[in-house]
């Protein structure tokens, strides 16, 4: 007999989900709509042309609060976080002393000495955990449990969400800051998962319902679950956490060195000082070190090609797997990502996933795979 | 004759015993989603009750199609491979998968009436 399942955790956004007809799953310990009525496809498709609301309140909130927050954190990720100005956010990477990736996370600079970090669901209470056990003395490490999260996504997203909450519209991409909507709190940052224009939204738990049927009721507006999520980010070339990065995939080999600004870099003023730092440093300065890189492909026929199809090389040899992988709803083209030998992560290089035990021709391609549309100002 | 149902989601119309038409139920196409992509199986093919016959995907997801009963390929949907969202629109109707000549009409007693797959549809 296996265990019984943990019972399901509940976003305070539950009731409106069941109201509205959604098609709840389990994901990351939470029951999540997967889908509405409408569909994954018309989901997609509204987001790209509208404005979607996503409820990722499963997502981990947490603070990090001191004078010596940033540098501590900087012990965590090969990344900018002194640097990093105030009212601005960034993208970062928690590394096991492996140099392998623990979480993709993405950080705030709130001024006073805080950091607000933003992690994956299903790696929350091991993210806390491990930052707290390794600067836990350094800072203050203050999870959020009590905080929903709400995403507005899409190219209408600005225009709803300022007629609530007007100034927003100012904000641009990877910047944000505290607004106040019906006398709650919120704090909003410009940035998503979807390759569009849009907005996340930290709202106490208790408002968050409200929050979501205000932006429900603009007419720019619609519910997007977890199946369009996916299909929205995977056009936008991002890594999905446990799918196309995890604890045995670095920096490098996942294509991630953008992330990892200059000064943390050799010859940089505060080069290394995070796990792992001289193996993850090495990749990046000599890239022949590296058995696989993460690429993106796009099939040249219309069968789907999904995780964890194996890639193959014209001789037949295995050179790699598909992690990500669906038909694009907007290119109407299957797409992936995988990770491939370094030979064949040049653009433009055919490889064929065995789909079924016949092949299907792919051509490495750049990411996104959709254009993005964030608003730069 | 009216339409048999399996426990795998296929509905099969056997009036004609040489060419009974098989396709996906409404259930399973809604559990599927938006449906994106079919594979078929070739014309003149021979599969056994409960072999999987073709593929049939959404975005999110890829089922497998199942014989509902042992028979050989006589005809295949070409208009649901150019248009396979038909299998959401009309499942019972134009999003027909293929057709089947029986080798063994008595397997068909042992799938399901409408009434008891609605049953075991609402309990899967």
């Amino acid at each position: 007999m296996s265990a019984p399942a943990a019972p399901l955790l509940t976003t305070p956004l539950n009731a409106l989900h069941l109201e509205l007809g959604a098609r709840m799953v389990p994901f990351a310990g939470y029951s999540m709509p997967v889908q509405y009525p409408a569909g994954l496809m018309a989901e997609h498709l509204h987001t790209r042309q509208a404005a979607g609301l996503f409820d990722v309140s499963h997502m981990g909130q947490l603070k990090l609060v001191g004078p010596d927050a940033a540098a501590a954190f900087e012990t965590l990720v090969p990344v900018d976080v002194a640097g990093l100005p105030e009212g601005k956010q960034r993208y970062g990477l928690l590394l096991n002393d492996e140099g392998g990736i623990i979480d993709d996370l993405m950080f705030f600079n709130q001024g006073g000495d805080t950091l607000f970090v933003i992690v994956n669901g299903a790696c929350k209470a091991g993210d806390i955990a491990h930052i707290q056990a390794r600067i836990g003395g350094r800072c203050q490490v203050v999870p959020m449990p009590d905080h929903g999260l709400l995403a507005l996504q899409g190219p209408q997203a600005a225009t709803a969400l300022a007629r609530l909450v007007p100034g927003v519209e100012k904000l641009v991409f990877m910047s944000g800051g505290g607004f106040a909507w019906n006398g709650v709190e919120l704090f909003i940052t410009r940035s998503g998962y979807t390759g569009e224009d849009g907005f996340e939204i930290s709202v106490p738990g208790a408002q968050a319902e409200a929050l979501a049927r205000a932006l429900l009721a603009q007419p720019e507006v619609k519910p997007i679950g977890l199946g369009a999520r996916n299909s929205l980010r995977l056009e936008a070339g991002l890594c999905l956490y446990g799918n196309d990065i995890d604890a045995t995939t670095t920096p490098p080999e996942g294509a991630l060195n953008w992330a990892i600004q200059k000064v943390r870099r050799t010859g940089g003023a505060r080069a290394g000082g995070f796990p792992s730092a001289d193996k993850v440093l090495a990749q990046i300065d000599d890239p022949a070190l590296l058995t696989r890189k993460r690429v993106g492909l796009i099939a040249k026929e219309r069968v789907p090609v999904r995780e964890p199809a194996v890639l193959e090389n014209m001789d037949g040899q295995a050179i790699g797997q598909v992690t990500s992988g669906l038909l694009s709803p907007t290119l109407n083209q299957p797409i992936a990502l995988a990770y491939v030998q370094p030979d064949y992560a040049v653009p433009g290089t055919e490889v064929f996933a065995m789909v079924r035990g016949k092949p299907v021709p792919m051509v490495v391609a750049p990411t996104p795979f959709v254009p993005t549309r964030y608003y730069r100002g | 004759m009216s339409i048999k149902f399996s426990k795998d989601h296929e509905w099969i119309n056997a009036a004609d015993a040489a060419a009974a038409v098989v396709g996906i139920t409404v259930h399973a196409q809604d559990a599927l989603g938006d449906v994106v992509f079919v594979d078929l199986p070739e014309v003149g093919k021979t599969f056994a009750q409960g072999e999987v016959a073709g593929v049939v995907e959404s975005v999110k997801a890829a089922a497998d199609v199942y014989m509902p009963v042992t028979g050989e390929i006589v005809e295949v949907n070409e208009a649901l491979c150019a248009d396979p969202s038909l299998a959401n629109s009309d499942p019972l109707g134009a999003g027909w998968f293929f057709k089947v000549k029986l080798a063994n009409a008595g397997e068909l007693d042992g799938l399901m009436d409408e009434t008891a797959y609605t049953a075991f549809a609402a309990s899967a």
